[in-house]
């Protein structure tokens, strides 16, 4: 009795092995560390009041960023276990993981440097930076925002705790059928993947449609959409992927689930299933969300590399049309990556060339960013040499997508090393280098001082080089055959020194990222001198830069008006100052609410529950969302006022402290 | 934040929302299509569906639409006696409709038929019951709904959820069209 | 240490890296770049192709941004400030035109060689093809040569200039078939039966494996391709006649079970149509009128 309301979990869940206990131990050091932290400096009220149940897109942006930021080192601590392996897994020597414990790295390495660092940064970002720069007070649904953040974090404590309890799906980071069966995996991995990123999944659709929302909605009065900021034109184009992509993906997982736990068919190699139909239905969602994570990217470099040139974006209009160029056509490209199927050369010829047309608009966002630094006066500071790596990146990882996008030169390179490489000098100098250069670009306006420029620069340094020794020889490796996901290979072929030097270029990254953390530790110790005083501290262009930093909870006193764009830079032309009398209004603002949190404390039950086959557990969290979302949904009483005298205090204060 | 403005976000909001449902029964859609021959073996539509008894049905949720409108009607001219009269209304059609889902997924599975049996059943089952799912929410919603409209009135805030309520069911009412064409309709020829 | 001599340090260090390099990678083995068959011969040509035409915008890409980097840093201040440039429709209008011309140029090779190097195309030749059906299984590879009615297991022999005509399939999850140095991979699905066309130029040993994650054997799932003249394959043919070890349905079924790192293994005698009863397995109680799922080509207008 006791056994079935348990489902399939036993003590056998709890893992043995040294590298694992490891990985578990630290995990639950660092909680427990963070909770006995947390209750001898009394901050737990704090804590819960300040941060968890925040409306606040600014605090809910930060939350994003800490837990993309932990997810990065956890996942790259995932990398160096994997190039470890590959690079001592040879002939008679077997490395220090067993196949399906590798297979659970690099599955787990992919699924959380995508969902939960990729996904983070970007809606960390996006939270911090749209409302501020189309000059609105708030995002379109607040509370709708703090569910989807901690839906968010669901999904990621769910993945984490496949480390603890169980395991987790060792089928890649994708799960392709019948591989993801439950015939092939009889064990809880692949369901922990199916939930985690079901969980974490709807919380991205809810956010996509609060940002279109917001940005359609809420723009400061003037601003029409040719005169939006380039970020903010990148994350509509990538909410609007978000919205078409991603009911894919909560269908697919669904329908994955559906296939393991109540015997259907829809992807079984018997019964009637069509296995062929996961990969295309997973990339229809996948190919797009490639897109989801590097516009906003884009939009950062369109705005850091104006602002250190001081001078307009070159080619606004044409910039706007590349974005949704690529929209549009990453919907249209999902068959390339899987040309081997042997879907016939007409169709895999018509999706080669789609894939190469969206080189067009990517080059000539990179042509109208290089003609921006044309007759500028170009600052090195660290997000424009964060700027400058993607550039060197990005171009060689475009260089390789385009051979992979011609078919027959595909057959030779796809799944082997060469993809590999393709794919993470796409997405780490697109994705990764972008949100590094948008969180300097920004640190300043949210925490109010700025990051250490000399460490900052030493970070980079270690990253690009790294970068370029880890995966230049995985070129090299592709053309040698070798294959992705190699737990061991034969010594005869060759590979080895190539793995080696490959290992090598993982820990210059990773003293890249020690730097990194150093970089912070030093700014929040000497933040005192990097104060920025002026709200302004790169002579920006935008409107975030106009209120103070850290900008009060309501951002604006006063709504500012966007008649040109760049309208900051415009503002503080000379003469073109605006009276300073200003008449400040009531604001009124969400009231904290802790039924985010609570929604994704049941989701998350409710998902173990399904991952275990405790079934009480699953009615248990889908009861307590409902209930939730209904009590939630009554309150009609979500907001308060700040009164005008209390906006004109906090106003005045702050000026006395900062001009 | 002005109620006007409060309106116009929330419904372009679940305008948005409905986009995304239609992206996900697209994609049962599609994957209903792909399966529609993978029998293995197992009986066709033609061998399990019964037109009159899916029609009735059609005609059941078309009613509920219709009846949902009026409500609507009556929540702009300020009823609240109609409105909560009309939805009553809505509530027992959908209840019906639901009913008689569950009745044809018990008479197939009684049959042996049940999502197991292979691939079409399987997308046949999901299809369908991912409707039937949509329809209990549907119906979650009018209650609490009714309740709220019985006890504060048909206030801004209410009226404006019964809006999207009464656009959701309109929408889940597009959907069952669909469904009944291409999974009965062309299941059963 | 001054900036001149930190600079020439890391050139230096920069040549000796690539120097290096260069030097491993000319006695490195690096199979799709060295090609033993006209396959994959055209698949090389078609990646170099590519590539040289990529370049056609990538070095103009790294010029302009390390000559703009330096020209118009802001501690220069001889170079020219025009803060208010914010475009210009017939400099625009080159870098829209100039990729659209090359991916232009591109599409047309990409369409050609789809089609002419299409996996189910049979190579013209004045030779026999020979018919090779491959069974993906858990965790190696069964090759079966119908028409011989011989099998072996993770070991390949063919024929040099001889069509090789591949029929694949898997008796467990979904693995990928690959030969780098005569050509590249096709997907092998449990239920579906996909082809492979190539042919070998040169005799020699090469390396195969799968390119498709499959589960805890799938490191050890790999494969040698001997080709050699048709003397030695009538050869190996004759020897491998000559063991007595046929392969039977229910030897099949015990081969098919789970295994790592497989030895190589040669059967004498195959049960006639296996490959189609493996097939069929998947099909269903009934197999007729599901065939049209037993090919991938006709599932094209699915995709």
């Amino acid at each position: 009795m006791f056994a079935n309301l348990l489902g399939r979990l036993t003590w056998s869940a709890i893992p043995t092995d040294a590298i694992t206990l490891g990985g578990v131990l630290s995990m639950v050091g660092a909680s427990v560390l963070i909770i006995i932290l947390l209750t001898y400096f009394k901050r737990w009220k704090w804590l819960w009041r300040e941060w968890l149940t925040s409306l606040d897109p600014k605090k809910i942006g930060v939350m994003y960023i800490v837990v993309g930021l932990i997810m990065l080192l956890r996942g790259g601590a995932d990398a160096l276990m994997m190039r470890t392996q590959q690079a001592t897994s040879v002939g008679a020597h077997h490395g220090i993981l067993n196949a399906n414990h590798f297979q659970q790295v690099f599955s787990a390495h992919g699924t959380i440097m995508i969902f939960f660092v990729g996904m983070g940064l970007m809606f960390g970002l996006i939270n911090l930076v749209v409302p501020l720069q189309i000059g609105s007070r708030d995002v379109a649904f607040p509370f709708l925002n703090s569910m989807s953040f901690w839906l968010f974090a669901a999904g990621m404590v769910l993945v984490n705790l496949s480390l603890v309890i169980g395991q987790f799906s060792s089928a890649g980071w994708l799960a392709y059928p019948p591989l993801s069966e439950l015939h092939f995996s009889p064990g809880v991995g692949v369901d922990y993947w199916i939930w985690s990123l079901q969980i974490a999944g709807i919380g991205s659709l809810l956010s996509g449609i609060n940002f279109i929302v917001t940005i359609i909605k809420m723009r400061a009065p003037g601003m029409s959409l040719m005169k939006m900021p380039m970020f903010s034109w990148s994350v509509l184009g990538a909410m609007t992927l978000v919205i078409f992509a991603f009911p894919i993906l909560t269908v697919t997982l669904a329908l994955l689930y559906l296939d393991r736990a109540m015997g259907m068919h829809f992807f079984t190699a018997a019964g009637g299933g069509n296995a062929m139909m996961y990969v295309n239905l997973i990339w229809a969602w996948g190919h797009p969300e490639v897109y989801i994570l590097i516009l906003p990217a884009f939009g950062v470099f369109s705005e850091v590399v104006p602002t250190f040139s001081g001078k307009k974006l070159f080619g606004y209009t044409s910039m706007v049309w590349a974005i949704w160029g690529i929209v549009l056509l990453s919907f249209l490209v999902w068959l390339h990556h899987f040309f081997t199927m042997g879907a016939g050369a007409d169709v895999n010829a018509f999706f080669g060339i789609m894939t190469m047309l969206i080189a067009i608009p990517t080059g000539v966002k990179i042509f109208n960013w290089l003609f921006t630094m044309y007759r500028g006066r170009i600052r090195f500071t660290t997000p424009m040499l964060w700027f400058m790596g993607f550039v060197l990146m990005f171009t060689i990882g475009g260089v390789a997508g385009v051979l992979m996008a011609v078919p027959p030169a595909d057959f030779q390179l796809h799944n082997s090393l060469f993809l590999v490489a393709h794919f993470h000098t796409m997405i780490v100098s697109g994705v990764i280098f972008g949100y590094f250069a948008g969180l300097t670009y920004w640190f300043p306006k949210i925490f109010g001082f700025r990051l250490n420029e000399r460490l900052g620069k030493y970070a980079f340094g270690c990253w690009l080089s790294g970068f370029f020794l880890a995966f230049v020889p995985l070129y090299f490796l592709g053309l040698m055959g070798a294959t992705r996901r190699l737990d061991h290979y034969a010594s005869n072929l060759g590979w080895q020194p190539l793995f080696i030097v490959a290992g090598v270029g993982v820990l210059l990254i990773g003293c890249g990222v020690g730097f990194q953390v150093l970089q912070l530790t030093v700014s929040i110790m000497r933040r005192n001198q990097n104060r920025d005083l002026s709200g302004d501290p790169w002579n920006g262009r935008t409107l975030e830069w106009t209120t103070v930093s850290p900008p009060p909870e309501y951002n604006f006193a006063v709504i500012p008006e966007a008649d040109e764009r760049d309208a900051f830079w415009v503002m503080k032309k000379p003469g073109r100052h605006s009276g300073t009398e200003e008449h400040y209004k009531a604001i009124r603002m969400p009231k904290n609410s802790a039924a985010g949190i609570v929604i994704a404390g049941f989701a998350l039950l409710g998902g173990f529950g399904a991952v275990w086959h405790i079934w009480c557990l699953c009615t248990v969290g889908l009861l307590g969302v409902i209930c939730a979302v209904i009590v939630r949904t009554s309150n009609e009483d979500s907001e308060y006022t700040i009164p005008a005298a209390k906006v004109a205090k906090i106003e005045a204060e702050t000026k006395e402290r900062y001009v | 934040m002005s109620d006007p403005e409060a309106e116009s976000k929330a419904l372009t909001g679940f305008w948005i929302y409905l986009m995304t449902d239609c992206v996900l029964f697209a994609s049962l859609f599609a994957t209903f299509a792909v399966l529609r021959n993978n029998t293995y073996g197992g009986p066709g539509g033609d061998e399990l569906f019964s037109l009159p008894f899916v029609l009735t049905e059609t005609l059941i949720l078309l009613t509920s639409s219709f009846t949902c409108g009026l409500g609507m009607l009556s929540a702009r001219m300020g009823s609240k006696k109609q409105v909560l009269f009309w939805f009553a209304l809505t509530f027992l059609l959908g209840v019906a409709f639901l009913g008689l889902e569950l009745s044809e997924f018990h008479r197939l599975a009684a049959e042996g038929n049940n999502w197991r049996r292979s691939g079409f059943l399987s997308a046949f089952f999901t299809l369908v019951s991912t409707h039937g799912l949509h329809i209990t929410a549907g119906l979650l919603w009018m209650a609490v709904m009714m309740y709220k409209t019985a006890r504060r009135g048909l206030t801004t805030g209410n009226v404006r959820k019964l809006t999207m309520l009464s656009l959701f069911w309109h929408f889940l009412d597009v959907v069952w069209i669909f469904i009944f064409s291409i999974v009965y309709l062309i299941g059963a020829l | 240490m001054n900036k001149k001599l930190k600079i020439i340090i890391f050139i230096l260090l920069a040549l000796i890296a690539v120097t290096l390099a260069i030097g491993y990678l000319k006695h490195a083995n690096i199979p799709v770049l060295e090609p033993k068959g006209s396959i994959g011969e055209k698949e090389k040509n078609l990646i170099v192709f590519a590539l040289v035409l990529s370049l056609v915008v990538v070095l103009p890409v790294y010029a302009l941004l390390f000559a703009f980097a330096w020209r118009y840093r802001a501690s220069n201040k001889k170079a020219k400030y025009s803060p208010d440039l914010s475009g210009n429709w017939l400099v625009e209008a080159v870098w829209w035109l100039i990729p659209s011309i090359l991916i232009a140029i591109l599409s047309v090779v990409t369409w050609n060689s789809s089609h002419q190097l299409d996996p189910y195309r049979s190579l013209a030749s004045d030779k026999q093809p020979m018919n090779i059906q491959v069974v993906a299984l858990d965790w190696k590879w069964l090759f079966i040569y119908p028409d011989q009615h011989i099998a072996s297991v993770n070991y390949l022999q063919v024929p040099t200039n001889t069509p090789i005509n591949f029929q694949l399939t898997s008796d467990s999850v979904m693995n990928s078939f690959w030969l780098p140095q005569l050509g590249g991979q096709i997907y092998t699905m449990p239920g579906m039966s996909t082809q492979l066309h190539l042919i070998a130029n040169k005799a020699g040993s090469y390396y195969g494996s799968s390119a498709n994650i499959s589960g805890n054997g799938f490191a050890g799932m790999t494969f040698t391709a001997k080709a050699g003249s048709e003397s030695d394959f009538n050869n190996w043919m004759k020897s491998v006649k000559h063991q007595d070890q046929p392969l039977t349905m229910s030897s099949y079924d015990q081969l098919a079970k789970p295994s790592q790192n497989n030895p190589v293994v040669v059967y004498s005698s195959t049960p006639p149509n296996l490959y189609d009863s493996i097939m069929s397995k998947y099909m269903g109680p009934m197999t007729t009128g599901h065939s049209e799922h037993a090919d991938m080509q006709g599932m094209g207008g699915m995709q």
